[in-house]
């Protein structure tokens, strides 16, 4: 029999996060501070919307782009949060989660061999996705000196004539970093003068924190005629299982993204669809109660670690943090797989996130206060064990 | 006391009493005396009355029995209300009262060991009050929900270990 596979997805490793929590499935009593959703329930009202859809026999297709009503919502609320206009009509596309809508944007875009800059550590789907739509992925470092935000030199050393778009994801997973209003103002210029298109991920964008409102880089003169907006409900509203996302982009652009969306996914969930109206129209309490709860144990947790010596340049935005354990001179993932062994606490290596990761761990606090307590007391344990062993 | 600061120590312990002066310091992004200094003055006000236990006595006892009870009553002299309160509260038995607005007057939460003692208390105590007119008792049966706190669905991580 031949061989059926294809070699560019035969090549590809599975993400590491998979890899790594395979290993904690197997061990039904550790804590795991590695899920990357939220641990609120969908605030009730939402779900409302659902059962009532349901009810009323909603549960057909809806428009290949999503329900006119919703994008319309999804429009009304990006204009409020970041001031800038899209039509509902022809510049909006629902899409299943954020996930589909970045993997459209790369298929939409990209010729092969073109170049996409990809800051990392970043979300895992980034490379995989620019490769399936045949382009190169080009990683920057970020620098934790920098608190992990991306620095206008560091975008301009690796522009080549090939470089066709650039993706930003801040608030950021791993890192937990943010841009702010006066870092994204340097980037302009040199997206402007190499004519980059620009794919923001901002899906954490709800979740900034310190008291400064997330900025985005559409909201600049100039962007939002070269940038695909991508954001969604999972993070902001606890709709992960809902699976719906929504991308905002110039009309030539969206045409093209509907089109592939049209042929592959026909339409997003009818029912998540009516939800996610109430979501947009009035969901913005319920976001800012999680918010306040998250930041809570965002502080609680910047103490633990600081009390434990261990170093970790402030995160603002996301549910992670994302500590410095190089000092003990292993591995993310030797660490990693110690902790969890020794005991039971799972969190992510940061070296999944990309070769700078290497060094750091990603720690999602999308965990009760409780279970926080228990697993940093663990983590302190571990840590004074280490410290011991190696004198 | 800064309004925001007491505001959030205040959301904090109101969920859970059991957090020490540490961890508030941690979450409040303060030092420990800071706290400390807060929840004295909050514990001198008044406004924090207690840290107490929300505990689900259905499991404990299952014959035990909550009763809310109206009263109608006539109001005394000038200081009207809260002259007959005070006589009602000082009922050990009596957990909760309120003055309400609408059909009757006070309403009273009692807590018991069964459905005989909560008979007795009403029969002979609150109903025997010189100035109560009129007496309605009603008995819970089922306690769903109290103080925010789901008694039917506790918090249970659903998700999975693994993100996809």
């Amino acid at each position: 029999m031949r061989d059926f596979l294809s070699k560019k997805i035969v090549d590809m490793p599975f993400s590491g996060i998979r890899k790594f929590f395979d290993v904690v499935t197997e061990m039904p009593d550790a804590i795991s501070l590695g899920v990357g959703e939220p641990d609120f329930d969908t605030p009730w009202p939402i779900r409302e919307e659902a059962i009532k859809a349901i009810k009323a026999g909603r549960t057909f297709y809806t428009a290949n782009a999503g329900l006119i009503e919703l994008r319309r919502a999804i429009c009304g609320y990006t204009e409020r949060k970041t001031g800038v206009t899209y039509d509902p009509a022809a510049e909006c596309l629902v899409s299943v989660g954020g996930s589909e809508a970045i993997d459209l944007a790369f298929r939409a875009t990209l010729e092969p061999g073109d170049e996409v800059i990809l800051p990392q550590p970043c979300f895992v789907s980034y490379e995989p996705c620019v490769k399936m739509a045949g382009g190169t992925p080009v990683p920057i470092s970020l620098k934790e000196t920098h608190d992990f935000r991306l620095q206008p030199e560091e975008l301009e050393a690796v522009i080549t004539p090939k470089t066709k778009a650039l993706l930003i994801s801040y608030p950021n997973n791993p890192t937990g970093a943010i841009m702010e209003k006066e870092d994204l103002a340097k980037l302009a210029p040199i997206i402007l003068a190499h004519d980059l298109l620009v794919i923001t991920d901002e899906i954490y964008a709800e979740l900034t924190y310190g008291g400064k409102d997330h900025a985005s880089i559409i909201s600049f003169p100039g962007m939002k005629e070269r940038c695909i907006y991508v954001n969604g409900f999972s993070k902001a509203f606890a709709m992960t299982g809902w699976r719906l996302g929504y991308a905002l982009a110039p009309e030539a652009i969206m045409t093209q993204m509907v089109k592939i969306h049209q042929y592959c996914i026909m339409s997003s969930p009818t029912i998540s669809q009516y939800a996610a109206i109430y979501a947009m129209t009035d969901g913005d309490a319920e976001t800012q109660m999680m918010r306040k709860d998250y930041d809570r144990r965002r502080r609680y947790l910047m103490h633990r670690l600081s009390e434990m010596g261990i170093p970790c340049f402030e995160p603002k935005g996301a549910f992670y943090i994302f500590p410095n354990i190089s000092q003990f001179g292993m591995t993310s993932e030797e660490f990693a797989l110690e902790l969890l062994q020794r005991k039971k606490i799972a969190v992510v290596p940061g070296s999944a996130f990309g070769a700078c990761g290497e060094g750091f761990l990603r720690i999602s606090y999308a965990y009760s206060l409780d279970d926080l307590r228990v697993a940093f007391d663990r983590i302190e344990e571990f840590v004074t064990e280490l410290r011991a062993e190696k004198q | 006391m800064n309004k925001e600061f007491q505001m959030k120590l205040l959301s904090l312990i109101e969920r859970d009493g059991k957090l020490t002066d540490a961890e508030l310091a941690r979450m409040m992004d303060c030092d420990e005396a800071a706290v400390r200094a807060a929840l004295s003055e909050l514990e001198n006000e008044q406004i924090i009355c207690g840290y107490h236990t929300l505990i689900n006595w259905d499991k404990v006892d299952p014959d035990s029995v909550t009763a809310l009870v109206e009263l109608r009553v006539t109001p005394q002299g000038g200081d009207g209300y809260n002259k007959i309160a005070e006589i009602i509260y000082q009922y050990p038995e009596v957990e909760t009262l309120y003055l309400m607005s609408g059909a009757y007057d006070f309403l009273v939460m009692l807590r018991e060991k069964n459905l005989k003692a909560i008979s007795l208390f009403v029969s002979e105590k609150l109903a025997a009050l010189d100035e109560v007119q009129s007496t309605t008792t009603y008995f819970t049966l089922i306690k769903y929900k109290e103080q925010g706190f789901s008694y039917m669905a506790p918090k249970k991580d659903r998700r999975m270990v693994v993100t996809p």
